[in-house]
């Protein structure tokens, strides 16, 4: 993938986060977005190494090419930009429960080791110490899409021991759960941050750090996590952000 | 037949205090003058209905029209939290707000439903999540065939439904094309509905993605331009961007938010009165 590494650039933290979300796309995948890092990151694959990604909003919109990231999940350059464009209950039925999504992209408050995803509150739900904006679509997109990728900036408040709320189901607690629920989709596969990627390891029943981006040591990671961060034997170093990949995400952000 | 009328006949006539009501928009063309018509007339204790609650219903909760929230996701895209939603929850300021919440897909769901007639709606969904705990109105059912589990969610019927389209004809049909949501389900869930236009034409052009409501569905149409700023209405106005992020320190602020919503709503009379009340530069830039 990265093929014209320049040592000498140098990136924000962020910038290594979309770049590293952007590669788990591969061409033709179709994906939904959510809007923030999710939707920078979609947008930055389909013009860096998957031109023909499918972008899905769930404002309807399928097959969005936007010129520039939207501010919002229903901006008009989405729905102006689409193959086609459907009403609400249609997305979330007929393309989203019935199976055709490869890739959900979610963001997240507060993730687990594994991968369940709290964007409701903080604290006790009754009396929250902190009311988040809640599930949106994310509980059916973790259910429902064959694999999910979750981002979020890497910090001990953010991937916790105990999530508070379960918005959004990942593999409940490592015992089997998706399957006894029958649920279609193989959950949580891999976790962005801006320090490195957590992948799912199916015989360890949990997400283990697997890349460290450049700069960053195993012990930040670490030291940053809520949980007893377990490593996995095939860590290596992230391959940092290449030029094309840094300019055409600077072209969208205006960085 | 569809009737025509002002903003503020309409709301008079068909928002109720302890309505359910649902003022609906995902992104694309909210009713926000229909918002602060409600404001301005000082209804109370209604049930407030919408997937993406966002700042006409940050100003409807704040100003205390509001003792239920039914909902899905309940923030200020792309520019932060609803602080006024916020205090309710957290503080009960300015009082107690009871919430319902669901997925974007439970709430699409029962919208659907409500439109089809049905008690109920289903879907495959929540399985495993804490909603289900906190939301009595999410249960589950077998499939008589298969014996799947499946959600179920009521169907969410509306004593008043209320959109923006971009136009009606002299007739009193409605169409609305670009990002549609759940407009056309929230007018049929409704008993009573209400449609803020752009424009009122002659004849309709079709549209690619066109949703039309034939008039013996509507309820009142009222010729509203610019009535879903700062959302907008697609051929018509763009989002007015800036307008999120400039609400996000006005919300913070109770007092703020209080002294703006009197300056803006309570002091003007009408969506063009409102439109006038705003530094230009907010306005200006959102005409397409």
């Amino acid at each position: 993938m990265p093929s014209d590494v320049v040592q000498d650039v140098t990136w924000t933290s962020d910038e290594m986060m979309a770049v590293a979300a952007a590669r788990e796309l591969s061409d033709g995948t179709v994906c939904f977005v959510g809007i923030g890092l999710p939707s920078t990151a979609a947008n930055l694959a389909r013009a860096t190494h998957a031109p023909h990604v499918v972008l899905i909003y769930e404002s309807g919109c399928i097959g969005a090419k936007p010129d520039r990231i939207p501010p919002s999940i229903g901006d008009g350059v989405l729905s102006v930009s689409a193959d086609a464009v459907v009403g609400v209950p249609e997305i979330f039925a007929y393309w989203l429960q019935a199976g055709r999504i490869d890739v959900g992209f979610l963001g997240a408050a507060q993730v687990d080791r594994w991968g369940n995803i709290n964007t409701t509150v903080v604290g006790n739900y009754q009396s929250p110490a902190v009311r988040l904006p809640g599930a949106g679509g994310a509980p059916e997109i973790a259910a429902s899409c064959d694999r999910v990728i979750i981002t979020l900036r890497h910090s001990a408040r953010g991937l916790v021991e105990k999530i508070d709320f379960i918005t959004s189901l990942g593999h409940g607690d490592g015992s089997g759960v998706r399957e006894r629920l029958g649920l279609p989709g193989r959950g949580p596969q891999a976790i962005i941050t801006d320090l490195g990627v957590l992948r799912y390891d199916d015989s360890q029943h949990q997400f283990l750090l697997s890349e460290v981006h450049p700069g960053v040591g195993v012990d930040d990671v670490l030291a940053a996590t809520g949980w007893p961060l377990l490593v996995a034997d095939s860590l290596h170093e992230t391959p940092a952000p290449t030029t094309s990949e840094l300019s055409a995400l600077r072209s969208f952000t205006g960085a | 037949m569809t009737k025509f009328s002002t903003l503020s006949e309409a709301i008079e006539a068909n928002v109720h205090d302890g309505d359910r009501v649902a003022l609906e928009g995902f992104t694309h063309l909210i009713p926000f003058a229909a918002g602060h018509e409600i404001i301005r007339q000082g209804r109370r204790n209604l049930t407030l209905v919408r997937m993406t609650p966002d700042i006409i219903y940050d100003q409807l909760i704040g100003m205390g029209c509001a003792s239920k929230l039914i909902f899905s996701w309940a923030g200020n895209p792309g520019a932060g939290s609803l602080h006024r939603f916020r205090d309710a929850v957290e503080r009960e300021i300015p009082g107690p707000l009871a919430i319902e919440e669901h997925s974007h897909a439970g709430m699409a769901t029962r919208y659907a439903a409500s439109a089809s007639g049905l008690p109920f709606g289903i879907l495959r969904g929540y399985a495993g999540t804490d909603l289900v705990e906190v939301t009595d109105n999410v249960r589950f059912v077998s499939c008589p065939f298969t014996g799947e589990s499946l959600a179920a969610v009521p169907a969410l019927d509306l004593d008043v439904g209320i959109i923006c389209a971009q136009q009606a004809d002299r007739q009193g049909n409605v169409m609305l094309w670009g990002i549609t949501g759940v407009q056309k389900e929230t007018v049929l869930s409704a008993k009573r509905s209400i449609v803020l236009v752009e424009e009122i034409v002659e004849h309709f052009v079709p549209h690619v993605n066109g949703v039309v409501l034939p008039n013996w569905v509507v309820g009142t149409v009222v010729e509203c331009p610019s009535g879903s700023f700062p959302s907008y209405a697609q051929d018509y106005s763009e989002r007015a961007n800036d307008f999120y992020a400039y609400w996000e320190p006005i919300s913070r602020d109770r007092d703020r938010f209080l002294a703006w919503m009197g300056e803006h709503v309570l002091m003007t009379e009408t969506n063009a009165g409102f439109l006038a009340s705003l530094d230009s530069h907010l306005v200006e830039s959102t005409r397409a």
